[in-house]
């Protein structure tokens, strides 16, 4: 399967990553040889295989781990928002969203 | 006192023949001399480590209440930038993160914490550790000391060279498909992977999170049951993270070869492995069998497809981890931008580099509505078939060896602009983490332009200390883990 230049600036948006018009062709190019690589997989027989999502449930009984649905964690919201690029009155501002 | 392992170290500070201020001195002094050609470091925070070692030395002479004394009290360690530290920024070779530092320690970290080591610095790596070469971080390619035109391998470069070059004992690194093991081999030390779950991911920035596990990189088989020891353990905080007693990883060292069934995956010694890797490791398994092992040929045969399951698992679960990269509560953020859309599409351009930029496609590619079946699923399905293989082939034998890369290190840029050329080369290290499974890499041989060979020993679950008894032991009959670097004289 081969992307279009149009498909991969659909797939850029879903990602949110802009994606120049210089650089449309090239990252094209370089997707469609790596989908070549993964389209391999299509060749094989996987009918009544069970998709295996959690590394050791092939051999292991290992369930999810639950815990109590408490609160834990101490408030450390100062200490988190150091690192964030622009906050105020303990918020997170970001560009206007709705008018 | 920089080519001597963990446990002569350790050794020596308790003698009292050095100080950790002393030994961690000679580290810092070591990267300083060498950083600027090999750049294996990103960040280095002499006034800390210091600090650290002074802590560590009073702990050594029983004052204040530092807490109990262990082998690595007063060993300085460099860790993967891909760990978050509290007391040094954290940038997993990004520019996104170029100016972050971290509000909580990493598990493995509080760990070596705890145990007394001294952070020695945050090592260079592959961006967001999507690389096989190191090549890919924002704070510029790492070199091999063996060869400095040469690549380390990736995407813990930076800590396999550091431990390679002699300007750290011992380094943490992260594995997702040969990111530990692939650098080691290229540079010429130790690394082990383990089996998923026993290191907490608790503050490793996420990369693909059913793959992802830490892991340690050092001179010496012995010296990574050590490093295990203090690595490994139960963190509530990675729901992934298993509760076992503890164990020792150094408890198998002295095992009996006698008997020991070692299988030799026919796909692993097929026509593209360049003839010095193959006749090292072939020769590293004759050692084998002459002290008493039995070798069988076995077959992986889905392992044919585990590169390519891999490019649809690992960018699948990439594009969703670093959703979290959006210049809002952390990490770079555009200056210029129109609206909401538009500074997410504006920070991500400018703050991931291009192959991370790939992979977050890639991965958006095969989740989306309409291909998720034909990619998603279907990886999913052909990753159970691999674990299966794994799984036949340890009802026959009790460890499997072979090449941990097709080729030594190659030369940077040889591969940059070929993806699928890079990919490749960590065919023969991806199976094991899809299956879950553990593996390492032990110097076995070099090649005939004097390039380090690693021999990988992979194990059933759970089965790292039989893999560290067998590396040891063959470490205890050869020098290749000894051999240090030309480029970088001691």
């Amino acid at each position: 399967m081969s992307l279009t230049s149009d498909q991969l600036q659909r797939i850029a948006f879903l990602a949110r990553i802009e994606v120049g018009p210089a650089e449309l062709r090239g990252v094209t190019e370089r997707l469609n040889e790596v989908l070549g690589l993964i389209d391999q997989l299509q060749a094989q027989d996987t009918q009544a295989i069970e998709p295996m999502s959690h590394p050791l449930d092939a051999q292991l009984s290992i369930r999810q781990r639950l815990r109590p649905d408490a609160v834990t964690e101490v408030d450390r919201r100062d200490d988190y928002q150091k690192a964030a690029p622009v906050v105020e009155g303990g918020l997170y501002l970001v560009p206007k969203v709705i008018e | 006192m920089l080519n001597s392992t963990l446990s002569e170290l350790s050794a020596a500070l308790r003698a009292k023949q050095v100080s950790s201020v002393e030994l961690t001195r000679q580290f810092l002094d070591r990267i300083g001399a060498l950083n600027g050609k090999l750049n294996a470091f990103i960040t280095v925070d002499e006034a800390h480590s210091l600090a650290q070692a002074r802590v560590a030395d009073q702990r050594r002479a029983g004052k204040g209440n530092a807490g109990a004394v262990g082998p690595l009290t007063g060993i300085p360690i460099a860790h993967k930038d891909i760990f978050c530290t509290r007391g040094l920024r954290t940038t997993c070779g990004s520019r996104m993160l170029a100016g972050y530092t971290s509000p909580y320690d990493a598990h493995v970290i509080e760990r070596f914490d705890a145990a007394g080591a001294v952070q020695l610095g945050k090592t260079n790596m592959d961006e967001f550790a999507m690389g096989s070469s190191s090549e890919t971080s924002y704070f510029g390619p790492v070199r091999n000391p063996w060869d400095a035109a040469r690549v380390p391998g990736g995407s813990s470069g930076g800590s396999a060279v550091a431990v390679a070059a002699r300007m750290a004992p011992a380094a943490t690194g992260t594995d997702t498909g040969g990111s530990i093991r692939q650098p080691a081999a290229l540079t010429g030390v130790c690394g082990m992977k383990p089996t998923y779950g026993l290191v907490s991911r608790y503050g490793m920035i996420a990369f693909a999170s059913s793959l992802d596990q830490g892991g340690p990189l050092a001179k010496s088989a012995a010296d990574l049951a050590l490093l295990m020891n203090a690595m490994a353990g139960f963190d509530a905080r990675d729901s992934t993270s298993l509760e076992r007693p503890a164990e020792d990883y150094g408890r198998s060292l002295a095992m009996d070869m006698k008997g020991l069934r070692i299988g030799l995956p026919r796909e692993f010694f097929g026509d593209g492995l360049e003839p010095g890797v193959r006749k090292a490791v072939e020769e590293a398994v004759r050692w084998f069998e002459g002290q008493g092992a039995k070798t069988l040929e076995i077959t992986l045969p889905n392992c044919a497809l585990a590169v390519p399951v891999y490019y649809v698992i690992a960018p699948a679960e990439a594009s969703s981890n670093l959703s979290r990269f959006d210049g809002v509560r952390y990490g770079h953020r555009a200056s210029d931008y129109a609206d909401l859309n538009d500074m997410y599409r504006r920070t991500r351009a400018e703050g991931f580099g291009t192959e991370v930029k790939r992979r977050i496609l890639i991965g958006t590619y095969v989740l989306s509505h309409g291909y998720y079946d034909a990619y998603y699923l279907k990886a999913q399905k052909v990753r159970r078939l691999i674990a299966r293989d794994f799984a036949e082939a340890y009802a026959r034998c009790d460890l499997i060896m072979g090449p941990t890369s097709p080729s030594t290190a190659f030369v940077l840029g040889a591969k940059s602009e070929d993806p699928v050329q890079m990919y490749l080369n960590d065919i023969f290290t991806i199976p094991a983490p899809l299956a879950g499974l553990p593996g390492l890499s032990i110097p076995c041989g070099f090649d005939d332009q004097g390039l380090p060979v690693g021999l990988q020993i992979m194990g059933n679950y759970f089965a790292e200390a039989q893999m560290l008894g067998a590396a040891h032991r063959f470490q205890q009959a050869t020098d290749w883990h000894q051999r240090a670097p030309r480029e970088t004289p001691l």
